[in-house]
Parts: C-alpha cells; sequence; structure tokens
C-alpha cells in the first residue's frame, strides 16, 4: 500500500468513497472565506481528508481571544495574518495538498476572479455584508455554497445555489437592520459550538464532492447545543431574489454591501448646516426646468439620469452637498457617488425648498 | 386552534422562552405575529422568518389547522 493511500486507508475502505471517491477529493477545489470560528474545523477536516486545493481568505490576525475556539492556531501564530498561519498549520497536517492563503479582504473586485478558480465554496464569515456578498458571488459564478452562521449556542446551517436550489437571499431576501444582530466579539461564544457547526458545513462540503448521502439543499439545519436538538426546514428557491442578483451581475464590482446592509449609512444634513460647510460642492440633481431655482447658490446641475456619465468631472477631494426637490433623487445621488468611491457625500433634507426658505438668512451664514 | 411556538436565537432572548402552547384565533402568519407582538414587545423591530411544520412561509400564509411555528433570526456569527 503506498504512503498516500495509507494517509487516507480509513476512508477509502469505506465502500462508498473507495480510491475513486478519493480521486475525486484530490480533483477538487474549495474556497474557505474566514479561518475563524467555522473556518477552522472545515479547513482542518478538508485538508485532512485530501481535497486537492484548499484556498483561504482572510484578511484578519489571530488574536489570543480567538485562541479558545479557531483551534488551528497556538499562541506562535498571534499576530500573524490568519490565511497564512492557517496555511502554515495545514501544510504540516497535510504536505501533500495545494493550499493557497489570501491575506486580503473578500471585495467586489477581487470575488467573482477567485471563486471561479474553485469548484465548492464555503462561508465561515462573521457579518451579513460579506454574507450577502459571498451570497451574490456564488450566484454569478454559479458555485455551490455551504453556508453557516452562529449566535451564542445556535448555529445555522444550509447548501446553496446547489443543482438549482435555493440561495441566501431565498431565505432572507434583505439583512437585518445594521447593529440589530450581535456577533461573537459582543454576545461570546463557547468555543465548541464553531467546531461542531463548522465539522458539519466541512461534512456538507465532502457529501457534495463525494456524492453522498442528502445534500442540506433547500434545507435550513438548527442546532441548539444547549438541548442538543437539531431541526431542519425546507425552503424554496425564490426566482425573483436570483434575477435581482443576476440583473445587476455586469456591474457586481460597483455594489456596495456596507450600505445594503446599514452599515454604512447615507448621511443626510439639513439645509442650514449645508451653508456653514466650508468650500463644498452643491449639486443640484434635478430637472433643469424645475424650481425653485437657488440663484444665490453656486451650484452645479446635473440631472439624476445623467450623473453617471458626469462623475469623472466632480472633483473627489471636495466634500460634496447633493439637493433635489424634496430628497429623493439625491438619497440616490449619494449612493451612486458612494459605490463609485466617493466618500464626503451627503444630501439635503427637503431639498431645494428646504435651501430657498433659507435664503433670506443666508447672507448672515456665510458670514459666520 | 392551538400552535406550538418555537423561538430561535435571539428571539428566545426577546420573549425568554424557547417554546409554547398557544391557543389563538389567528388565521394568518401576519395575524399570529401581530398578537405575538403585543405579548412580546421585544419582538417588534426583530428580523425573522416563519416556518410552519418545518416549511418556510410568507406573512400571508393561512393557518387553520394545528401546527408548529417556528420563528427564525438571521444570525451573523462565524
Amino acid at each position: 500500500m503506498s504512503f498516500f493511500n495509507s494517509r487516507y486507508h480509513r476512508q477509502i475502505i469505506l465502500p462508498e468513497i473507495g480510491t475513486s471517491g478519493q480521486d475525486k477529493l484530490t480533483a477538487s477545489k474549495v474556497l474557505i472565506i474566514g479561518a475563524g470560528g467555522l473556518g477552522c474545523p472545515v479547513l482542518q477536516y478538508l485538508t485532512a481528508a485530501g481535497v486537492g486545493t484548499i484556498g483561504i481568505i482572510d484578511f484578519d490576525v489571530v488574536e489570543i481571544s480567538n485562541l479558545h475556539r479557531q483551534v488551528l492556531y497556538g499562541e506562535s501564530a498571534v499576530g500573524k495574518n490568519k490565511a497564512q498561519a492557517a496555511k502554515t498549520r495545514l501544510t504540516d497536517l497535510n504536505p501533500t495538498i495545494a493550499i493557497h492563503a489570501y491575506p486580503e479582504k473578500l471585495t467586489t473586485k477581487n470575488a467573482l476572479s477567485l471563486f471561479s478558480a474553485y469548484d465548492i465554496i464555503v462561508d465561515g464569515t462573521d457579518n451579513f455584508s460579506t454574507r450577502y456578498l459571498v451570497n451574490d458571488a456564488c450566484v454569478i459564478t454559479c458555485k455551490p455554497l455551504v453556508y453557516a452562521a452562529i449566535f451564542k449556542y445556535q448555529g445555522q446551517v444550509s447548501v446553496f445555489n446547489y443543482q438549482n436550489g435555493p440561495t441566501y437571499r431565498c431565505l432572507f431576501p434583505e439583512p437585518p437592520k445594521a447593529g440589530s444582530v450581535p456577533s461573537c466579539a459582543e454576545i461570546g461564544v463557547l468555543g465548541v459550538l464553531p467546531g461542531i457547526i463548522g465539522s458539519m458545513q466541512a461534512n456538507e462540503v465532502l457529501k457534495i464532492i463525494l456524492g453522498l448521502g442528502t445534500v442540506l439543499n433547500g434545507t435550513l439545519l438548527m442546532y441548539d447545543s444547549q438541548t442538543t436538538q437539531s431541526s431542519t426546514f425546507s425552503i424554496s428557491r425564490v426566482a425573483s431574489e436570483i434575477s435581482k442578483v443576476l440583473d445587476q451581475a455586469k456591474d457586481f464590482e460597483t455594489i456596495d454591501y456596507d450600505l445594503f446592509c446599514g452599515i454604512k449609512k447615507i448621511s443626510e444634513i439639513t439645509a442650514k448646516d449645508a451653508f456653514l460647510i466650508k468650500n463644498a460642492q452643491f449639486i443640484d440633481v434635478r430637472e433643469a426646468h424645475e424650481q425653485p431655482k437657488i440663484e444665490s447658490l453656486d451650484s452645479a446641475n446635473i440631472p439624476l439620469d445623467k450623473l453617471g456619465q458626469e462623475l469623472s468631472t466632480i472633483d473627489k477631494e471636495k466634500e460634496i452637498i447633493i439637493f433635489c426637490q424634496s430628497g429623493i433623487r439625491s438619497k440616490k445621488a449619494v449612493e451612486i457617488f458612494l459605490k463609485h468611491g466617493f466618500v464626503n457625500v451627503s444630501h439635503v433634507k427637503g431639498g431645494a425648498v428646504a435651501l430657498y426658505e433659507i435664503i433670506p438668512d443666508l447672507t448672515d451664514y456665510r458670514n459666520l | 386552534m392551538q400552535l406550538t411556538i418555537r423561538y430561535f436565537g435571539m428571539l428566545a432572548e426577546a420573549t425568554a422562552i424557547t417554546e409554547e402552547q398557544l391557543q389563538t384565533e389567528a388565521c394568518s402568519v401576519s395575524q399570529l405575529l401581530e398578537k405575538l407582538k403585543i405579548q412580546y414587545p421585544k419582538l417588534s423591530g426583530k428580523d425573522f422568518k416563519v416556518a410552519i411544520n418545518q416549511q418556510l412561509v410568507a406573512h400571508n400564509h393561512i393557518i387553520n389547522t394545528e401546527a408548529e411555528v417556528a420563528l427564525l433570526p438571521p444570525f451573523a456569527g462565524g
């Protein structure tokens, strides 16, 4: 028996796996997003099982408070990038496979090309922005997504976008209000919980690769470590949710998921405060014929539907203040600016009407 | 009509129970949720999905037989 076969002997002798199953594992490529509480057990078991190519993306560094649950790391890894520290440990565990560490943040810029190079994506992230980003990138690149998330003593696991099944958005179309769902850092977690849930994710990955059993496709599993009970719920594919993602696939790189999840807010200022900002660039996104005109205000008129073409003419360094008639179009305009990398952008509450009303006092403000 | 209501994650914290039997006249998911939010004010403003007999349903889903209702919130942690 070869060295290779001895390593995997105990799984190869399972009649459902055999050497052909092992060959499937060797040929498969799995990308794990986040090498934290969930990512560590996933990485450990997939590496040990001989998944031929493993990718790890994580920009974060190992902290001492991670060690009680992120069991790949020891004290020697504290301060090191998680993707690289995980690769070091995993290479020792199984040097016969290819392990790629990406010590960077997953963004809309790198997600599609990265996902395209793998067969299965595993979500081990800890925030909603990245979860929606991962889901949408999986939809666009047609990759199955092995999902899990935890809260205190409970975990949820599912497999999305597999065999024409539902996606994360079919389960949760809208993100929860920002700050309403706490993270492990805020409320704590017992280390073994991500160990259990991450192992379930690893199991789903192996089932997909090996064609074993029933994959949690279209099924949400809820596990409670306090009662040791698990419950499953069926989820249906919602075609309109998937179309939404595919319809904006060509603009994927410009989607701001922090904005979508309410982490980044559209800033709104009052007409009075708007005038107090020195050297601000005012932009009127109304159509040219709309009244009232704010003659005394030095502003550029770029109607909302022309904004996309005119963005390059606007100075990114300046503070930008947008207004329309009532505040609806200006809010959309702020979103467009934020998507295109502008940072200091706000819009006027109450729009042109509010600005017009305080013009009699304008001289006083300007002289402040 | 007798319903079994199960609360998951932070919803169990909002109601201080994980499961209860409820006798109710509510005949749709939205009617049931209205009643639950009066009984447990902390449920208001929470985001969650509803499953009836282990099947995810919309808020206009009709409940007219004994059923198990599960309230499922999204989790963030990893």
